[in-house]
């Protein structure tokens, strides 16, 4: 029996029954499709959160004061709670080679009120003149922080474009002023919109001089971060290294009391995340495969007792065992294969859907639509052995004689 | 052609055992037209289904073609059947919803025939077994009993085989229309020499062949020419 001759006898059984095969296929339909489009939302996070850690800038190494326990991960690493990191820490980090700019900066939550009435709760951080070039960050209007700001505890602040719209609506609040934890302060200009992802979302934050935020608002001499540009993206570990031990001698301690993290450790860490989610998508999805799998199965079982007679009277005139077990396999690995093939396609209309009602940038990669292939005509193939075998196994004279 | 020599075939239920052959011996030359007679549990399916390399006898031997058939895989048994015998069967066993032409040439698929000659082969043996040819695009479904079974003898027909195998081809038949089917069997025997077994209970069935063995408890009891 040949190809085509096998596709032709598949053909016209399945055709025969067609609801049922239609049930059946669509079984995995829905195992496929669902595997794609749980894929491809996976892959589509990564990729956003890959740009928007990216966005912050590639070669920037963040120190955190305390030290980030392993395992932890960098969200809870205790950050304000520490307070290793000092002002003096500041002209150490500069000398160090390869370092091209330092942004340290000390953050606090406080009541912001407008001369509108409006008023907002929101991160409050004090940094210098360096902070807009090392965070990769831009102003939409105005101007930023003066050094003679930073150095003379001036009384200017530069809002985030959340906190300008949440304080002034469409008023432009350049010149206007605000009171932080009851100090005036007069806006000198507006951050551009960022948007998409971050902890330290630049929308949402008001940034002041660092002298007047430690001095006056704060009452403190430490840092929360110091935000480190590197010159040479090849050179990070080094200058990591280098910071690890003048700090640690700084601060005459034999282990670091500061964390030094860089962008990747942060993409790392959340890459890992994701691909953890992404898998625990797919294998509940995949779990739907399973049972699509196992009613391609059943449908077969059921197709092999239904047609004992016919599958006698193939052996009666000259098919081998071979023959038929061929011919039931077709069966099922041509359901699982029409499923695969309409599971691809609603996997990938979910992931279009869910792209263009902007919940997430999908994508759906060549590798997930090659792997569901595969694992649909690895689930015929498995799921149909067993029927197919039955099929063959069967004795011709018993077979002929059923009722 | 086909020689039986001291056939048994024995069938084992647990501890019991149960000859439904007891040392069957005759021979058929080619040509010929014989009926297998006798009551049911007399051995004639147990008999049909050895000749027609179904089933292998406990003992004894049978040869088809000079071949001994006796002690063949199941698969060399599937190549017997395929290229040297045709049945015919009293439930028509036709592929539901197929069409005619599709269910003549399915043994010739199996025999890997191509799809030319296929179809070449299938409407000689469908005009050999008398069925019109407006009926050949229908669907087996759509076919009177007396067609169906016109069909399937179409069926034995077409692989040209050695011996046809008809088990009780007229059980499910009215009368009449199981007239015109053994006139068809007779036709075939006369003018194309073919040599035919036809299995049956009935007198009357058996009335159309030229030789009739009666087989009763495993045991063959009269073997005589007709009329």
């Amino acid at each position: 029996m040949n190809f085509s001759d096998i596709f032709k006898e598949t053909y016209i059984s399945l055709a025969a029954n067609k609801v049922r095969s239609g049930l059946t296929v669509l079984g995995i339909v829905i195992g496929i499709g669902s595997v794609i489009a749980m894929i491809s939302i996976g892959e589509g996070a990564k990729t956003q959160i890959q740009t928007s850690i990216e966005d912050l800038g590639s070669n920037l190494l963040t120190i955190f004061p305390g030290v980030v326990q392993p395992g932890r991960g960098i969200v809870s690493s205790g950050r304000g709670s520490a307070q290793t990191l000092k002002n003096e820490d500041i002209e150490t980090i500069t000398e160090i080679e390869g370092v091209a700019a330092i942004a340290p900066e000390i953050s606090r939550r406080f009541q912001i009120t407008a001369a509108t009435g409006n008023n907002t709760n929101t991160t409050v951080t004090g940094v210098e003149t360096n902070y807009l070039f090392v965070r990769n960050l831009k102003l939409a209007d105005g101007f930023f922080i003066t050094d003679s700001a930073a150095r003379g505890l001036g009384r200017e602040a530069v809002l985030g474009s959340t906190v300008a719209k949440d304080l002034f609506g469409e008023n432009d609040p350049i010149g206007q002023s605000i009171r932080i934890n009851r100090v005036n302060f007069k806006v000198t200009g507006l951050l551009a919109a960022k948007g998409g992802f971050g902890f330290s979302g630049p929308d949402d934050m008001v940034l002041v001089p660092l002298s007047t935020m430690q001095k006056i608002l704060a009452g403190a001499d430490y840092l929360s971060t110091i935000s480190v540009s590197v010159a040479d993206k090849d050179r990070m570990n080094e200058v990591r290294d280098n910071i690890n031990y003048e700090l640690a001698k700084k601060h005459r301690v034999d282990e670091p009391d500061f964390s030094i993290i860089s962008q990747e450790d942060i993409l790392g860490t959340l890459s890992q995340v994701i691909n953890t989610f992404t898998i625990f998508l797919a294998s509940i999805a995949g779990i739907s495969l399973l049972v699509g799998g196992i009613g391609i199965m059943n449908m077969m079982l059921t197709t092999v007792t239904e047609r004992t007679r016919e599958i006698g009277l193939r052996k009666a005139i000259g098919a081998t065992k071979s023959d038929i077990n061929r011919q039931f396999l077709a069966e099922a690995v041509a359901l699982t294969f029409v499923g695969g093939f309409l599971g691809v396609a609603m996997g990938w209309v979910i992931a279009f859907t869910v792209t263009s009602l902007e919940i997430i940038q999908t994508s759906v990669s060549l590798y997930s639509v090659f792997l569901a292939f595969g694992v649909s005509a690895a689930i015929g193939i498995i799921f149909g052995y067993y029927p197919a075998r039955r099929a063959a196994s069967l004795n011709p004279i018993e077979a002929l004689r059923y009722e | 052609m086909i020689e039986c020599q001291n056939i048994t075939k024995t069938y084992k239920t647990g501890e019991v055992e149960f000859n439904a052959l007891e040392g069957v011996s005759f021979k058929i030359e080619r040509g010929e037209f014989v009926a297998i007679m006798g009551p049911s549990g007399s051995g004639k399916s147990t008999l049909m289904h050895i000749l027609g390399a179904l089933d292998t006898p406990t003992t004894g031997q049978y040869f088809l073609d000079g071949q001994n058939i006796s002690l063949l895989s199941d698969d060399e048994l599937a190549e017997i059947r395929k290229n040297k015998i045709g049945f015919v069967f009293q439930a028509f066993n036709l592929l539901a919803r197929t069409s005619v032409l599709r269910n003549t040439v399915l043994p010739l698929v199996y025999a890997g025939i191509n799809k030319n000659e296929r179809a070449l082969r299938a409407e000689i043996a469908l005009k050999a077994a008398g069925l019109d040819e407006v009926h050949f695009n229908h669907l087996s479904n759509q076919l009177s009993g007396g067609q169906i079974q016109r069909v399937a003898i179409a069926r034995a027909l077409v692989n040209n085989p050695s011996l046809i195998l008809a088990d009780e081809p007229t059980g499910n038949l009215d009368s009449k229309t199981g007239e015109i089917v053994l006139k068809t069997f007779e036709k075939l025997n006369r003018e194309e020499g073919r040599t035919i077994i036809l299995i049956t209970h009935e007198h009357d069935v058996a009335r159309h062949t030229r030789r009739i063995i009666h087989i009763k408890d495993g045991k063959i009891e009269d073997d005589s020419n007709n009329q």
